[in-house]
C-alpha cells in the first residue's frame, strides 16, 4: 500500500469509529428537539465537562494554534490566557444564566434576550448575528478538515475535493446523531487530541534538538524576537494582546453553542465546579506551540503556517502515524463542526424564522426546517472555505468579534436593573457595524488595538448612556432579581 | 437569582491581573525557567494557579450561598 493510502486508510478507520459511536449514544433517546439540542437539560458534571471541553479542543486548537506559533511566534501566547481566562469569567454568570434558563424552559441564547427584553426583534437580531458569526467558525473545521485530508494523501487529493469530502462528513455526522451523540465522540476526540498533544509536543523537539530546552536555546540564538510580541508581526504587540484577550475571554460563552449548553447542566453549582478545573484542559496548549516552534526551524518557509504540524509529522514518522494524528484532527473539527452547525440550524429555525414569518409552526417543523438548515449553513461554509484563505486563528478572532458583542446585553441584563431594551439594540447594532467595517476594510488592529475589542468598548458606553436616556420598560427576570436566590 | 459576592469577584481578577494586564512585566524572554522562555512559564505557570483561585472563589461563594439559605 502506498504511503497516502496507509495514512487515509487510518484516517477513515477512526472517523467511523467515532461516528458509529455517537450513532449509538444518540439511538438510545427519543429525538424531539430538546432532546437534539439540549439533551434534555439532564447533563451532569461529566458530560457538561466534556462538552464544553470540546469547545475548545478544536481544529483551531489543533492545527491553527501550531499554525501561529510557526508563522506569528509570540503573539500566539493570547491563547493560552485567554481560555483560561475564559473559564475565569464563567463562574460569575453561568450559574446566573443557568437558573434563568431553568426557570424560564431556555433553550438558545435568543430565548434569554427574548425573556429579559420583551422584544421579538431583539431576539431575531441576536440569532440572526449569532448564526452570520458562527459561519467563519465553521469555515475554520472545514478548512481544517481540508487541510487534514489534502497534506495525509500526499497531495493525491487536492484543497476543494478535499473541502466536499469534509463537507459531506460533517453534514452525515450531525444527521445522524445529536448533542448527546457529540458529546460522547468528544470523549474520543479529547483522549486523541491529548495523546498527540503530549507525543508531538514531547517528541518533535526531542527529535530534533534533544528536548524542549534545547530547542528553545537554538530558537533564542537564531530568531530571539519570535518568542516575544510582536512577534513575526508587525502590529501584534501588548495592547492587541491585551485588548485581545479581554475580547476572547469575556467573549467565549457568547457563542450561541457555549451559551446553549450551559443549559444543558443539572445545576448552578455544576458550573461553577467546572470553572475549577477547566483551566487545567489549557495545559496542552504550549506542547502544540512547541509543535509550531520546531516546525519554524525544520520546515521553514511553508506557504500557510497551519500546514505546519502534519507537514512536519509527515516529515518525521511514518504513514500509519500522521493517519493516526490525521484522525485525531478530523475528529477533533468534525465534533465541534457538528455542534456549531446544530447551534446555529436551531436557533436560526427557532427564533429567527419562526418568530418572523411563521409564528404557529409547531415543533416537529421546526425541528423538520433545521435539519434543512443543517446543509445550508454548512453549503455556506463550505463556499468560504474554498474561497478564502484566512489563517484559521484569524477565523476565530473574526467570529469573536462579532459574539462578543452580546456581553454587554448579557451582563447587563444579568445585574443591571436599569439596562432598557433600545440601549441593547443601539449598542449591538453599532457594535456589529464597527466590526465590520473595521474587518471589511482591513483595519484590525486598529491603532494597536483588536478592533473587536474597540467595538466592544463602545458598545457597551452607548448601551449604559441610551439606556440612562431611555425608561425601563420590561424587565423579564425582575421576579427571580428582586428576591434574592430561591435555590441554587 | 444569586449574585456573586465581592470577596469572590476580587479572586477572579487575580489571574486577569496576572495572565492579561501585565504582559509588558513579563512578555521577556529571560530568566529562562525550566528551559522556557520567561513568558511561556509565566502562563504555565498561571495556567496551574488560576485552578487554586477558583477554588477559593468557589469556597468564598459556597459560604455566602448558606449565609443567605441558613435552613438549606
Amino acid at each position: 500500500m502506498s504511503n497516502s493510502a496507509i495514512a487515509l486508510t487510518v484516517i477513515s478507520i477512526i472517523i467511523a469509529f467515532g461516528s458509529i459511536l455517537g450513532f449509538y449514544a444518540g439511538a438510545r433517546h427519543k429525538m424531539n428537539l430538546e432532546q437534539w439540542t439540549v439533551a434534555g437539560r439532564g447533563f451532569g458534571l461529566l458530560l457538561v465537562w466534556l462538552l464544553m471541553a470540546g469547545e475548545i479542543y478544536t481544529t483551531f486548537a489543533f492545527l491553527g494554534a501550531s499554525g501561529w506559533a510557526y508563522s506569528r511566534g509570540g503573539p500566539t501566547l493570547y491563547i493560552l490566557a485567554y481560555m483560561t481566562l475564559a473559564y475565569v469569567t464563567s463562574f460569575y454568570i453561568l450559574p446566573q444564566i443557568w437558573e434563568i434558563g431553568n426557570k424560564y424552559g431556555m433553550q438558545t441564547q435568543s430565548d434569554f434576550f427574548h425573556k429579559r427584553y420583551g422584544s421579538m426583534p431583539l431576539a431575531a437580531l441576536v440569532s440572526l448575528i449569532g448564526v452570520v458569526f458562527i459561519v467563519p467558525y465553521l469555515q475554520l473545521q472545514l478548512t481544517g478538515l481540508g487541510i487534514i485530508v489534502e497534506v495525509s494523501s500526499f497531495g493525491g487529493i487536492g484543497r476543494v475535493p478535499a473541502m466536499l469530502i469534509s463537507f459531506a462528513l460533517v453534514a452525515g455526522f450531525v444527521f445522524a446523531s445529536g448533542i448527546r451523540a457529540v458529546a460522547w465522540v468528544s470523549v474520543v476526540k479529547d483522549i486523541l487530541m491529548l495523546f498527540a498533544a503530549v507525543f508531538l509536543g514531547i517528541g518533535l523537539p526531542y527529535v530534533y534538538f534533544g528536548g524542549i530546552p534545547e530547542m528553545f536555546t537554538a530558537l533564542i540564538n537564531s530568531k530571539p524576537e519570535h518568542l516575544i510580541m510582536p512577534g513575526s508581526t508587525k502590529v501584534m504587540g501588548h495592547s492587541w494582546y491585551i485588548s485581545t484577550v479581554l475580547l476572547t475571554s469575556l467573549g467565549f460563552y457568547m457563542w450561541p453553542h457555549i451559551f446553549g449548553a450551559t443549559f444543558t447542566a443539572k445545576c448552578g453549582n455544576t458550573l461553577r465546579r467546572n470553572a475549577i478545573i477547566m483551566p487545567l484542559y489549557t495545559i496542552t496548549m504550549p506542547l502544540i506551540f512547541f509543535v509550531g516552534f520546531a516546525a519554524l526551524m525544520t520546515i521553514p518557509g511553508l506557504s500557510n503556517g497551519d500546514l505546519a504540524l502534519l507537514t512536519i509529522v509527515r516529515e518525521t514518522y511514518p504513514a500509519w502515524f500522521l493517519g493516526l494524528i490525521g484522525g485525531a484532527g478530523a475528529l477533533t473539527a468534525m465534533v465541534p463542526a457538528a455542534i456549531l452547525i446544530l447551534a446555529a440550524a436551531t436557533l436560526f429555525a427557532k427564533n429567527f424564522y419562526k418568530p418572523l414569518f411563521s409564528p404557529d409552526m409547531t415543533d416537529e417543523k421546526v425541528a423538520k426546517l433545521a435539519k434543512i438548515l443543517v446543509l445550508v449553513i454548512t453549503s455556506i461554509s463550505l463556499y468560504f472555505a474554498i474561497f478564502s484563505s484566512s489563517t484559521l486563528v484569524a477565523l476565530l478572532l473574526l467570529g469573536y468579534a462579532g459574539v462578543t458583542q452580546f456581553f454587554p446585553g448579557v451582563i447587563l441584563g444579568l445585574y443591571w436593573k436599569r439596562v432598557t431594551t433600545t440601549g441593547v439594540f443601539t449598542g449591538i447594532i453599532t457594535g456589529i457595524a464597527i466590526v465590520a467595517y473595521l474587518v471589511l476594510n482591513k483595519m484590525d488592529p486598529f491603532m494597536g488595538l483588536n478592533a473587536g475589542f474597540l467595538a466592544l468598548c463602545i458598545n457597551f458606553i452607548l448601551t449604559v448612556l441610551v439606556s440612562l436616556a431611555t425608561e425601563v420598560k420590561v424587565n423579564g427576570f425582575q421576579e427571580l432579581q428582586s428576591k434574592e436566590a430561591t435555590k441554587l | 437569582m444569586h449574585k456573586p459576592s465581592m470577596g469572590a469577584v476580587i479572586v477572579g481578577l487575580i489571574p486577569f491581573v496576572a495572565m492579561c494586564f501585565t504582559v509588558s512585566l513579563w512578555d521577556r524572554i529571560y530568566p529562562i525557567v525550566f528551559g522556557l522562555p520567561f513568558n511561556i512559564f509565566w502562563l504555565c505557570a498561571w495556567v496551574l494557579i488560576t485552578p487554586l483561585c477558583m477554588w477559593l472563589a468557589y469556597n468564598i461563594e459556597q459560604a455566602h450561598l448558606k449565609e443567605e439559605h441558613p435552613d438549606e
